[in-house]
């Protein structure tokens, strides 16, 4: 891991309206690297990845990416680096007035004067890679979730871009999509120079392709290490996150009163 | 009693702050609208778009209601005039009353509940799945891409509507005063064309119009943007949308005429 890093993260921290979300977020993302974010559901994870592209301002320290200190940009310079940063939405986000074609072709017809043939066949070969050239004419509602994502995913690296931020790229795929869609963020990471963060759940799956791995939890980063570390931790909460054991340091509740307190009769108006 | 007053006025005190404050939003992003026209003026293809899904998809219900009032007028003025036998004036009053009033608000009225409803819709829909928050990732400014087109497709199709609304409404008119009860057809015509001024009501009808058409999508593509991202908040956004751009276009109606039509 050598050279500056694409993304650095420092003391970061940030609340919602006084809630605090994030903790003392240290953070490095090397370029070409794939580096994962992992934690349970609520701990911050798709926060994070929102205070990288600009859209959140943390409450105190600092993100930086390619030497930017990336919320002290003003509108033009934000705009500028987000050009070369693709993000896949935890939800697919697809323009639904725009067929499955147009909305991988967004982003090139918006930044770049390239003429149509050009931009048909850099959109076909971005659908190819995901596996969906034959659906370009669809509409997103004429989608499953799985394809909506892959698309989502072709619409993100559209423009080549040097920061690949995925957002649960794994959810809703098949075993055979899933893996198709694994090695695609390893080779694009290669393939293009550029830095991956991955947000998953998927364990198993993102320890064959990452390069290190963050946990997060509650807001905060609990062990962090390559996918080596990772496999041989037994700290205890890694070990309960790897092997997904309900028992363990991660609560499964979001924080709440006594069980007992809220179900009892009698007492259930307290709740 | 204290405790339950104070209450009540700390209560009202929120809510015409809050009021004012989302009223200060709205005129903030009023004017970044205007500022972030650019991409919309020059890739007119993209306002053309808007046009086409706000403005001929009205067609249908603007048309077919301003037949049904321009018809309405016809009897009703008929009624009216022939009691002090002037019915041949019919032609003055049903152009007169579609020119100067009715087209611009009934069509605005319209506007708001057929277009405006669906464009606060579209643009809430598009926050709540991300839609917009993918633009912006992606470098694109969403009110220079999805809000300034719509805006100005629907300033450019209000006045269009209501002249349309009106023209329909003369021809209700001619066809219920003229055909169904008989009055004179040269009359009709020439005394409307004699009487209806150029500046003084088709240039006022038209800028009538052209404001409600700003106030209508102004308060539809805000709505929009800034509503809760929910199904509940986009829901509540429509109607908001109908109920404050209604009441806009009749508030806004009577400061128009107050100053226009002062000295007649
Ligand atoms: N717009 C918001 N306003 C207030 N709180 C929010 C908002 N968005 C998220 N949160 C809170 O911030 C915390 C972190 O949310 P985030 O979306 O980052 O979780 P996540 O790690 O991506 O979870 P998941 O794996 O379920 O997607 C959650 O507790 C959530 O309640
Ligand atoms: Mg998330």
């Amino acid at each position: 891991m050598s050279g500056e890093p694409l993304v650095e993260i420092r003391n970061l921290n940030f609340s919602y309206d006084g809630r605090p979300v994030l903790t003392g977020i240290n953070m490095v993302i090397p370029r070409g690297k794939v580096v994962a974010i992992m934690g349970q559901s609520g701990c911050g994870k798709t926060t994070t990845l929102r205070l990288i592209g600009g859209q959140l301002k943390p409450t105190s320290g600092h993100v930086k990416v390619a030497g930017q200190v990336v919320h002290d940009l003003d509108d033009d310079g934000l705009y500028r680096l987000r050009r070369r940063m693709g993000m896949l939405f935890q939800f697919g986000a697809l323009f639904t007035d725009m067929s499955v074609f147009d909305n991988v072709a967004f982003q090139l017809r918006e930044h770049t004067d390239l003429p149509e043939d050009l931009i048909r066949d850099l959109v076909m070969m971005k659908l190819h890679a995901v596996g969906l050239r034959g659906a370009h004419r669809l509409m997103p509602s004429e989608l499953s979730g799985g394809m909506a994502r892959r698309v989502a995913l072709a619409r993100a690296i559209a423009l080549d871009p040097m920061l690949i931020m995925y957002d649960e790229p794994f959810a809703g795929l098949d075993p055979i999509s899933l893996s198709i869609i694994g090695e695609l963020i390893r080779t694009l990471t290669q393939a293009l120079g550029a830095s991956s963060v991955v947000v998953t759940h998927d364990v198993q799956e993102s320890l064959k392709i990452v390069d290190y791995v963050y946990f997060v939890s509650a807001g905060r980063i609990v062990a962090e290490g390559t996918a080596e570390d990772i496999r041989r931790s037994d700290a205890p909460y890694v070990h309960q996150f790897v092997w997904g054991e309900a028992d363990g340091p991660v609560p499964f509740q979001y924080p709440a009163p006594a069980y007992a307190d809220q179900i009892l009769p009698g007492r259930a108006l307290h709740g | 009693m204290d405790n339950v007053i104070t209450r009540a006025l700390t209560n009202l005190g929120h809510r015409v702050t809050s009021r004012i404050r989302r009223l200060g939003f709205a005129s903030r992003f009023f004017a970044m609208t205007l500022v972030y026209s650019g991409t919309a003026l020059k890739r007119f293809n993209l306002t053309i778009r808007e046009i086409y899904f706000t403005g001929v998809l009205s067609l249908i219900i603007i048309l077919v209601s301003g037949l049904f009032v321009g018809m309405v007028l016809g009897l009703q003025g008929y009624d009216t005039l022939q009691r002090y036998g002037s019915s041949e004036a019919l032609g003055i009053l049903v152009a007169l009353s579609l020119v100067r009033e009715l087209g611009p608000v009934v069509a605005a009225l319209l506007f708001a509940s057929r277009a405006g409803s669906a464009i606060t819709a579209e643009i809430g829909l598009m926050k709540a799945t991300e839609q917009l928050s993918a633009m912006e990732m992606m470098a694109v400014n969403p009110i220079a891409r999805v809000v300034a087109p719509r805006f100005w497709a629907g300033i450019i199709s209000m006045p269009l509507l209501a002249a349309l609304f009106s023209a329909m409404g003369i021809f209700g008119g001619y066809l219920v005063g003229v055909q169904l009860i008989g009055v004179d057809e040269g009359s009709f015509w020439s005394q409307m064309q004699a009487s209806v001024d150029f500046r003084e009501d088709i240039v006022n009808g038209v800028i009538k119009s052209f404001v409600f058409g700003v106030v209508v999508t102004w308060i539809a593509v805000f709505e929009g943007y800034d509503s809760e991202p929910t199904a509940e908040g986009v829901s509540g956004a429509t109607t908001r949308t109908v109920v404050t751009s209604s009441l806009a276009i009749l508030a806004a109606d009577f400061v128009l005429t107050a100053f226009m039509f002062r000295g007649v």
